[in-house]
């Protein structure tokens, strides 16, 4: 296992969002987390990231305890967050939001590289490189968004919902980058709750509820259960 | 028109050192969303460093009067940051998690503690700087006769100001503190640590607030441990004049404001120099709370 999420609680203040999450993520999967509104999706990226603090449980990535590291020490382990709402810097150019991606990266003829590739991956954000992040249109703002975590040369790449606001062509366009960037080696979370377009994309899924993981199955499986079709896919 | 142009330059140089001053209130705030009020008392411990270390060390006497001022002027620098970075670590990084009130609190106990450290170090009385340090000659610039020192002033702070700008837009560094500034959480999922971003904005912004303070010892030769309190308020006006948080925008809002200063105390009446910076600070808050290059909204103080 490439990521191994064991018994995580995380509080805010008194109230437990958490209540002991385990999943796990093989290299080279695509890998969905589903689930309702405040169910915990993003809470549970958040402490793998260590921008809230486990109150319990374990987080592993390729031998390494992440719950016992800085939010910025985990970055350096290869494990890059999109994080929900695509938090670019709004008033830097996307040239320096692409910049900051690759902060913790030294070899600049590596990031060179990385950086051409995304350029290929995003054309649009070569045409926008001088522009401000804020200007630039939700969709474009997302590729961003995607693009800056990937100039730090994730080996895992969380997703918080990427699809968030956009229009269902936009949407189309970045999952099949999703899939690019996959197959390029990439190992990815995606949380979504468009929970159709996630299953078709990714190998398994965990769904979860208030706080617990209900269901993990491979993809296919879940888009033929009842239960799932039901509560997610709309019947 | 000589009076007009005289005062003008006097305007300016004296808005530099609010410039430098205001960079550090703006540099904190950008941060950690809080007015470090010890910043102008770091500012006098600046001032009063200088007079120290060259009465006790006569540079300008050993290595020449050029040298002599730089050497002095990066060990006031130094010290100070030292000392800002010490503030930091003790006064607000404890409180880091809890409510603002509990962090305002912290940095007025801090600027009231560094200020009685001072009066009691030196004296409540004014202190005086070394004489004949700075030839007291003018230099002819197109006609119009400009102090040696005031030329002085002008262009160690302007540089001061190109060097900071330089750093904060050019380098890696520069640009994870201004990502820090905008989004702390996001800053840190980009691999940077907001810890040390803080103590570097704690380093540079007390550096340059000690500069100031060297400056105003050299422009004005007395200085006092309330000197805090005066050109404190002034740079924070010009913080916030120029949009607080934003580092052009307290360049810009110090020399401005040192402008008005000079040329209404010259125009209308010198009894009102103190209170044009308060005049301009309310006309702002009412017509344009964020500032001239701000975005944010001044209600977030
Ligand atoms: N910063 C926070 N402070 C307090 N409660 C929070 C905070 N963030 C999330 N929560 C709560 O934690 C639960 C899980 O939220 P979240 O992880 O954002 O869910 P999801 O991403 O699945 O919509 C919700 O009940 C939410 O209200
Ligand atoms: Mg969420």
């Amino acid at each position: 296992m490439l990521l191994t999420v064991r018994d995580l609680r995380v509080k805010y203040g008194n109230v437990e969002a958490l209540h002991g999450v385990n999943l796990s993520v093989k290299e080279g999967e695509i890998v969905a987390i589903l689930g309702a509104n405040g169910a915990g999706k993003s809470t549970t990226l958040l402490a793998v990231s260590g921008i809230v603090r486990s109150a319990g449980g374990a987080i592993e990535f390729g031998g390494k305890l992440l719950h016992k590291l800085k939010a910025h020490e985990i970055v350096r382990e290869g494990v890059i967050q999109v994080p929900e709402g695509r938090r670019i810097f709004n008033t830097l150019t996307v040239e320096e939001n692409l910049a900051l991606g690759s902060f913790v990266r030294n070899d600049a003829a590596r990031v060179a590289k990385t950086r051409e590739w995304i350029y290929e991956l995003f054309p649009i954000l070569k045409e926008r490189s001088d522009q401000l992040g804020g200007t630039l249109s939700g969709g474009e703002q997302q590729m961003l968004a995607i693009a800056r975590g990937l100039m730090a040369e994730p080996k895992i790449l969380l997703l918080d919902e990427p699809s968030l606001g956009l229009a269902p062509l936009l949407v189309k366009a970045i999952f099949r980058t999703l899939e690019q960037i996959n197959r390029a080696g990439v190992t990815i979370v995606l949380v979504e709750q468009n929970a159709r377009a996630a299953l078709k994309l990714a190998h398994r899924g965990y769904i979860l509820e208030v706080g617990n993981i209900v269901l993990e199955d491979s993809a296919p499986a879940l888009l033929a259960n009842p239960e799932v079709r039901k509560a997610y896919l709309g019947g | 028109m000589e009076e007009f142009f005289q005062q003008l330059t006097n305007g300016l140089a004296v808005g530099s050192i609010y410039a430098l001053i205001a960079l550090g209130y703006t540099m904190v705030y950008g941060v950690l969303k809080l007015i470090n009020f010890a910043h102008g008392d770091l500012f006098t411990i600046g001032a009063y460093l200088g007079m120290t270390l060259l009465a006790s060390f006569a540079l300008h006497e050993t290595i020449g009067p050029f040298l002599g001022l730089i050497v002095l002027a990066l060990m006031v620098m130094g010290l100070v940051a030292i000392l800002g970075a010490i503030v930091e670590r003790t006064a607000y990084r404890p409180l880091r998690e809890s409510p603002r009130l509990s962090a305002v609190v912290s940095a007025l106990g801090a600027s009231i503690f560094l200020q009685n450290a001072v009066m009691l170090i030196y004296g409540a009385r004014f202190q005086v700087y070394p004489e004949d340090l700075i030839p007291e000659t003018s230099i002819d610039l197109f006609g119009l006769y400009i102090p040696v020192v005031r030329i002085l002033v002008l262009f160690v702070s302007l540089a001061l100001m190109a060097a900071l700008f330089i750093f904060i837009q050019k380098t890696r560094i520069g640009t994870a503190i201004r990502a820090a500034a905008i989004d702390q959480d996001a800053a840190r999922l980009m691999g940077i640590d907001v810890n040390r971003v803080i103590l570097l904005v704690f380093l540079i912004g007390p550096a340059l607030g000690g500069a100031a303070g060297l400056l105003v010892g050299l422009q004005y030769g007395q200085i006092n441990f309330t000197m805090g309190w005066t050109y404190g308020m002034k740079a924070f006006t010009a913080a916030i004049l120029g949009g607080i948080g934003n580092i052009p925008g307290a360049m810009l809002g110090g020399l401005i404001l040192g402008v008005i200063e000079a040329l209404g105390s010259a125009y209308i009446s010198i009894a009102w120099k103190d209170a044009i910076a308060f005049f301009v600070l309310i006309l702002i808050l009412i017509v344009r709370p964020t500032g001239l290059l701000g975005e944010r909204v001044a209600d977030k103080i």
